[in-house]
């Protein structure tokens, strides 16, 4: 829904394709932004699951990244956050045990995107 | 030619039920659509309807679990009346935006409070402005076949809109009249079965129902619904057309009795057209030129229609079986709409009469024609038939 049809063109009774809400980008809601410090991070999972939105990706690794203390985390290890649907809740923040994750105010993080 | 029974109007609307075989029924009770929800339990359990019954625990869960059933890809009916509608009314006031072709009987039953069982349409008038079609009978017979025209209007790809069909609570849903009940074989045909185009339980096509839309969008899916409602007329043309073929009856928008000619027309919906026919019948014969117009479909409601038929009448008294309080009377209202483009547009008298059940007999209607035929009015005012005081 992206897309701004006329009301000819519409599905009857706002019947939608499935998975739209993918379409649909909620981090234009947000006020403040999750800054994540992944040398601090332990990749314990609990920002992912906390996360409303599902919007901290997550991969499978053999070689493993490094994390906190220099330590190498293999398996399952957390991404950047997708700021397409990250709404700035700071349940991550709130959530995390080493307090890798920052919460900054958008337009600090966007001048600071035009700085560089 | 059909089969005569005496039946009350509820059973002449589970009559319509059995013969629609819908697959699912969702209702609760309440006085007085009960016997419609009683009657069709007993076709439920003895196995002479393939319906799956689903009793709930109120109103608001019934409307709930048709509309579920309905956007699976059933074809759900549930029945109600004055609490029991406004119970249910968060979920009827959905149904339209869903596109979802419920069709429900209601049996019109006053508003409380005070609490009160019996006729009057303040029920039906509180929802006529949510979107579904609105179809009202005069007496048993209207009721059954109303709601076989009805399950293919609001089924109908142009429109894909609910629909009430209404009845007189206790006046015509508990008395006895004789129905003419058309053969099952060519009913099932006309009624046929539900499309399953827009059926939630198709796995090859999965889709949402029900989504969140705001501001950018909202507008937009309500002028859509807008434009299913004016399909409705074409639509009930057509498939009363198809239905004619069953009955050898004629589905109007309204029914014009001897108003060709008539120097006063009285306006009154459901089983008190039947009393003004009377009075109109009896005045005649004393010679005073006076008619009768009986709204059926109310929503969509005909403007240009009703402007015509009554385009020569010289004054025009619309009785209101409720009121909107602080402003002028629901159907008056529409009636004062239609004909505000006439060049001349005739007197007009608004009436409440009948509230709470309060019988309206012909010699109250013979005196309302007496009083249109005077031309002592008061447009400004409502006046009241059979009110003490």
């Amino acid at each position: 829904m992206s897309e701004r049809k006329a009301w000819q063109e519409l599905e009857l009774g706002l019947a939608l394709p499935a998975a739209t809400s993918l379409g649909y980008k909620t981090g234009g809601w947000r006020v403040l932004r999750p800054v994540w410090n992944a040398s601090e991070c332990t990749h314990c999972m609990i920002c992912v699951g906390y996360c409303p939105d599902m919007a901290i990706p997550v991969r499978q690794t053999d070689e493993g990244v490094p994390g906190k203390g220099g330590r190498v985390f293999k398996g399952v290890v957390r991404l950047e956050g997708n700021l397409d649907y990250c709404k700035g809740c700071g349940i991550c923040a709130h959530e995390c045990p080493t307090k890798c994750i920052g919460m900054i105010r958008e337009e600090e993080a966007e001048q600071a995107a035009c700085k560089l | 030619m059909g089969v005569k029974k005496a039946i009350t109007g509820a059973q002449a609307a589970a009559e319509a039920m059995r013969q629609i075989n819908p697959d699912v029924v969702v209702a609760y009770p309440i006085t007085p659509q009960t016997p419609i929800v009683e009657q069709f339990a007993e076709y439920v359990a003895d196995g002479i309807v393939d319906t799956e019954m689903v009793p709930v625990e109120s109103e608001h869960s019934a409307m709930s679990a048709t509309v579920g059933a309905e956007a699976a890809g059933a074809r759900a009916m549930s029945a109600t009346s004055s609490q029991g509608l406004a119970l249910m009314w968060e979920i009827v006031a959905a149904t339209p935006g869903l596109r979802l072709p419920i069709v429900m009987s209601l049996v019109n039953r006053a508003l409380s409070a005070p609490i009160n069982i019996h006729c009057d349409h303040s029920d039906v008038m509180g929802v006529t402005t949510v979107g579904w079609i609105q179809i009202f009978s005069e007496n048993g017979q209207e009721v059954y076949e109303n709601l076989l025209l009805a399950v293919r209007v609001a089924e109908d790809a142009r429109v894909q809109l609910p629909a009430m069909v209404n009845q007189d609570g206790f006046i015509t849903s508990h008395a006895v009249e004789p129905v003419e009940i058309f053969d099952d074989a060519l009913v099932r045909k006309f009624v046929g079965v539900r499309s399953m185009e827009r059926a939630l339980l198709d796995v090859e096509h999965p889709k949402s129902v029900g989504p969140l839309v705001l501001p950018d969008y909202y507008f937009e899916f309500k002028r859509a619904q807008e434009e299913a409602m004016s399909k409705v007329f074409e639509v009930y043309r057509e498939v009363g057309a198809e239905l004619s073929a069953i009955t050898g009856k004629q589905y109007p928008f309204f029914e014009a009795y001897r108003t060709e000619d008539a120097e006063a027309v009285v306006v009154v919906l459901n089983s008190a057209a039947g009393t003004a026919k009377a009075a109109v019948d009896a005045m005649r014969a004393r010679g005073k030129k006076v008619g009768v117009l009986k709204p059926i479909l109310f929503r969509p409601f005909p403007y240009a229609e009703i402007r015509d038929a009554l385009k020569d009448a010289p004054v025009i008294g619309v009785l209101d079986r409720s009121m909107d309080f602080g402003a002028y009377a629901p159907v008056y209202t529409e009636f004062r709409n239609a004909l505000w483009e006439l060049d001349k547009r005739p007197a007009m008298q608004s009436y409440i009469y009948g509230l709470g059940g309060r019988d309206v007999m012909t010699t109250e209607i013979e005196t309302v024609f007496e009083e249109l035929l005077s031309g002592k009015l008061d447009p400004e005012h409502q006046r009241y038939i059979g009110l003490r005081g």
